[in-house]
């Protein structure tokens, strides 16, 4: 009875609404639009001596990428989907949103969810001229996406099918539905020393320092900028 | 390559660190550079303005004129700049052009000089940006036909060599070319409106005899109207006949709607002729009469602003048959519900339904004849109603037949959208096949990198400079990425064809015996068409190249790749690629077999494609391969 009476009052008041809707009009007010200011977040780097000291670049090596930097995002920040607009554009065989979504993690330490150029250079001098051990610290830290230090064949699983992603469909010889898995066994048979199904920061540091192969390609990059 | 993000491959390099760990394989040695220098500032002097930029901005796209070596040309070695002699304004442009990546179309700017500069600077005008690109597509069109319409012009001189039939449709259908066709034009439509006239006045009654009732005039000067209109016909018919013997395509004349006109106007007088004696049709006959009338719509060739009309009345012809049916629904409504409401009172007109439509249809269009009026309350109540909603549906049609006679000058833009919707099919294709034209070129460099790979460890200095100028540093760095993804993934990149080549072959292989699957795959490793391999059996010279990457160039690297091949069952040689993971333990065998013959021939294939440019003699390639089809 008591709800009844509630959906009748309801009721009554709804007509009386369209009732006054009728009578005045339905002209919308203009929305306030203005309110929703676009939010141009503008971000200055710190000062050029300040990320030279902080960093393994030069000042012209900061000022080259700075100016890239800028030219694709004026202000300041990338976001996730710049990011993966600017990856993709290098991959255009295949889909790289996956991998560039990893990587804007790995990038974004402090999970914002924008990166401003400080933390960009940061990663690339560890990239590019840090030493081995940071290098792979970094690489570690790309595995393992739920952070939390360590890397299960999950993970393994998402990383390497979004590498194959990036092959696109026309490969040769063609890719398999289990290529990545099978990629993923080979990395744990390698990796898990201790064959606990994950692998540890150290496991990983160690295995890949006896990886001949590996030690090298990761001085591959030195001479990028 | 997405030369606009050029800035950001140092760090797309950078992240390709993440794939080391994963990958099973060595990576490929990064592109050197040789000749890096510092980004310096290049002027350029465009007749007197200077614009500065660096140099890589420039090299961005290298086949333009200033990405390429083509600027040179225009050095000016005193003054250290390059001297353009053009217009400065659109120069701004295709500068920014570089900057952006983005081409704009300046609006203050005229077309054709715009168009000229973009081919003086090598730049397509498709990767007009979005922003940009209607209006000048617009511009575009209206340029070009406004030079059609001045060729139109001067496509009515006449032309040598018409036939006397060609000479006499154009003059029909273009009465300004002559004297002749102007006098024809303005003698047949004087006959028009003679013929007209007559046909109206005719039912003027005109002077009664006293005694007699009055008659027509038609009735009374019979002979004279019937000679005039005996004349106007004949005008009409000799007409017709010239116009269809002018005509290119008579069958497409008969068809069309003039000439149908000009039928209907001159038939019923030869049916009158024929028929004038029988008294039993003269009932039809004076039907006929009534299209005489339709000679009125011969006036329609002589004025441009009737053919409109009737095709805006074409063209919206759908809204209007719309909007009837809307109307014939509400009068059913209406007369419906008047005949009911009248139904009670005495002597009403409101015999039945269709008779209530005419004071329906009569009252909705406001007109109000006054012959059926409704007596009851309940009758005038919905009567007021009627007309009320009548107002509102009248109303409808006029802003429709009002946009659609705007609608038809765009009309003929529409057909120009066609086109252009064509031309923007076209622009897509052209930007898409540049797309892939980026994704394509790094599979034509591996084919010539692995020739110039080996060429580079022997070859001078001149000619790693000859060779890497057919590729900027970007592009060969770009290269080494993808590259580098290959060999994480174990997997190259192909296009469609060899993909669907090596899937066809790949479900032929499902057998799980051992040695028609190792010929098998060398059918995989023979057919590839990126690898320009031939099938074993017939070496050719073109089978250098597998076997170079079976040695895979650097001589250091040779005894890596023995060594790894020991390691792991994944390894670089030829057949290995095409071997599936799923087979470990056949793997292994035949690991141990293709190892032995790399093992075997090791110096061979891998110094005499080094050495020299030419293909191997064909003896070791033929062994080399023989050996693994063999095992």
């Amino acid at each position: 009875m008591a709800g009844c009476a509630k959906r009748c009052k309801q009721g009554l008041v709804k007509c009386v609404l369209s009732l006054y809707k009728l009578v005045t009009g339905t002209l919308n007010k203009d929305k306030i639009d203005d309110d929703f200011e676009l939010s141009i977040v503008c971000h200055r780097p710190e000062g050029l001596d300040k990320l030279e000291a902080q960093t393994n670049f030069s000042k012209q090596e900061l000022q080259v990428l700075y100016r890239g930097f800028k030219n694709e995002c004026p202000s300041g920040v990338v976001n996730e989907d710049t990011f993966k607009q600017i990856y993709a554009q290098f991959f255009p065989h295949g889909d790289a949103s996956t991998y560039a979504h990893y990587l804007f993690n790995a990038f974004d330490s402090a999970h914002s969810g924008s990166i401003k150029f400080e933390g960009f250079i940061m990663a690339l001098s560890t990239l590019l001229r840090g030493s081995v051990r940071e290098k792979l610290t970094w690489t570690f830290n790309l595995y393992d996406i739920n952070r939390d230090g360590y890397i299960n064949k999950e993970e393994m699983t998402d990383i390497v099918s979004a590498i194959y992603d990036m092959m696109g469909k026309y490969t040769y010889p063609a890719l398999k539905t289990d290529t990545p898995k099978q990629h993923v066994d080979a990395f744990f048979q390698k990796m898990d020393k201790n064959r606990d199904g994950v692998v540890t920061l150290d496991e990983f540091i160690l295995s890949c320092q006896e990886d001949e192969n590996i030690m090298r390609s990761l001085q591959l990059f030195k001479n990028v900028i | 390559m997405a030369s606009g993000v050029a800035a950001w491959l140092p760090f797309a390099r950078a992240a390709a660190i993440g794939w080391m760990p994963v990958a099973n394989m060595p990576m490929p040695i990064a592109p050197t550079e040789k000749n890096k220098r510092a980004d310096e500032l290049i002027v350029l002097n465009v007749s007197g303005r200077r614009f500065e930029t660096w140099r890589n901005t420039l090299d961005r796209y290298p086949d333009t004129l200033l990405g390429s070596s083509e600027k040179e040309f225009f050095y000016n070695e005193e003054t250290k700049e390059y001297f353009f002699d053009r217009d400065a304004d659109v120069f701004r442009a295709v500068l920014n052009f570089y900057r952006t990546g983005k081409l704009h179309y300046p609006r203050s700017e005229c077309i054709t000089s715009y168009d000229e500069e973009l081919s003086f600077f090598g730049i397509i005008p498709e990767i007009i940006g979005d922003c940009c690109y209607e209006e000048y597509k617009d511009r575009r069109r209206e340029n070009q036909e406004r030079l059609m319409d001045d060729d139109e012009d001067k496509k009515d001189a006449k032309l040598p060599n018409m036939t006397f039939r060609e000479t006499m449709w154009r003059a029909f259908e273009n009465p300004h070319t002559s004297t002749m066709a102007l006098v024809f034009y303005y003698v047949t439509g004087f006959f028009i409106a003679i013929s007209v006239l007559t046909n109206v006045v005719e039912t003027v009654p005109c002077g009664a005899t006293p005694n007699t009732k009055e008659v027509t005039c038609g009735d009374r000067y019979t002979v004279a109207f019937f000679c005039m209109d005996t004349a106007c016909v004949l005008i009409f018919t000799v007409e017709y006949l010239m116009r269809l013997f002018a005509a290119p395509s008579r069958y497409r004349f008969m068809r069309s709607v003039m000439s149908i006109i000009d039928v209907v106007a001159i038939l019923p007088y030869y049916i009158g002729l024929v028929m004038t004696d029988n008294e039993d049709v003269s009932g039809a006959f004076v039907t006929l009469r009534v299209f005489r009338v339709f000679r009125i719509f011969k006036f329609s060739r002589h004025s441009q602003g009737l053919r409109i009309l009737g095709y805006t009345l074409k063209s919206c012809a759908s809204e209007l048959g719309f909007l009837l049916f809307s109307l014939t629904m509400a009068i059913i409504i209406f007369a419906t519900v008047m005949f009911y409401a009248e139904k009670g009172s005495t002597s009403s007109k409101f015999t039945s339904i269709p008779a209530s439509f005419w004071y329906t249809i009569v009252t909705m269009t406001t007109l109000g004849y006054g012959d059926m009026v409704p007596k009851t309350i309940a009758g005038k109540i919905f009567g007021s109603i009627c007309s009320l909603s009548g107002v509102l549906v009248i109303a409808l049609p006029v802003p429709v037949i009002v946009s659609n006679f705007s609608r038809i000058y765009h009309q003929n833009q529409r057909a120009d959208k066609r086109r252009a919707q064509k031309m923007q099919k076209a622009r897509l294709a052209r930007i898409r096949i540049s797309k892939t034209g980026s994704s394509n070129a790094f599979l034509h460099s591996k084919r010539n990198g692995l020739f110039s790979e080996a060429l580079e460890l022997t070859s001078s200095i001149e000619e790693e400079q000859h060779l890497s100028k057919n590729q900027s540093l970007l592009e060969s760095q770009h290269h080494h990425l993808l590259h580098c993804l290959e060999k994480t993934t174990n997997h190259e990149f192909a296009d469609e064809l060899c993909y669907e080549q090596s899937y066809l072959e790949g479900a032929l292989q499902s057998y799980p015996s051992q040695s028609p699957s190792l010929s098998s795959q060398e059918g995989m490793t023979g057919t590839c068409c990126t690898r320009h391999t031939k099938r074993n059996h017939a070496p050719l010279p073109n089978s250098s190249i597998p076997t170079c990457a079976l040695s895979h160039t650097h001589p250091h690297h040779n005894l890596q790749e023995l060594s790894t091949i020991h390691i792991q069952p994944l390894n670089t040689s030829r057949s290995s690629l095409n071997m599936r993971v799923d087979e470990p333990a056949r793997l292994n065998c035949q690991s141990g077999t293709i190892t032995t013959a790399i093992i075997s021939i090791p110096t061979p294939p891998a110094t005499t494609p080094e050495s020299d440019a030419h293909p191997p003699p064909p003896g070791p390639t033929l062994q080399n391969v023989v050996k693994v089809s063999a095992l």
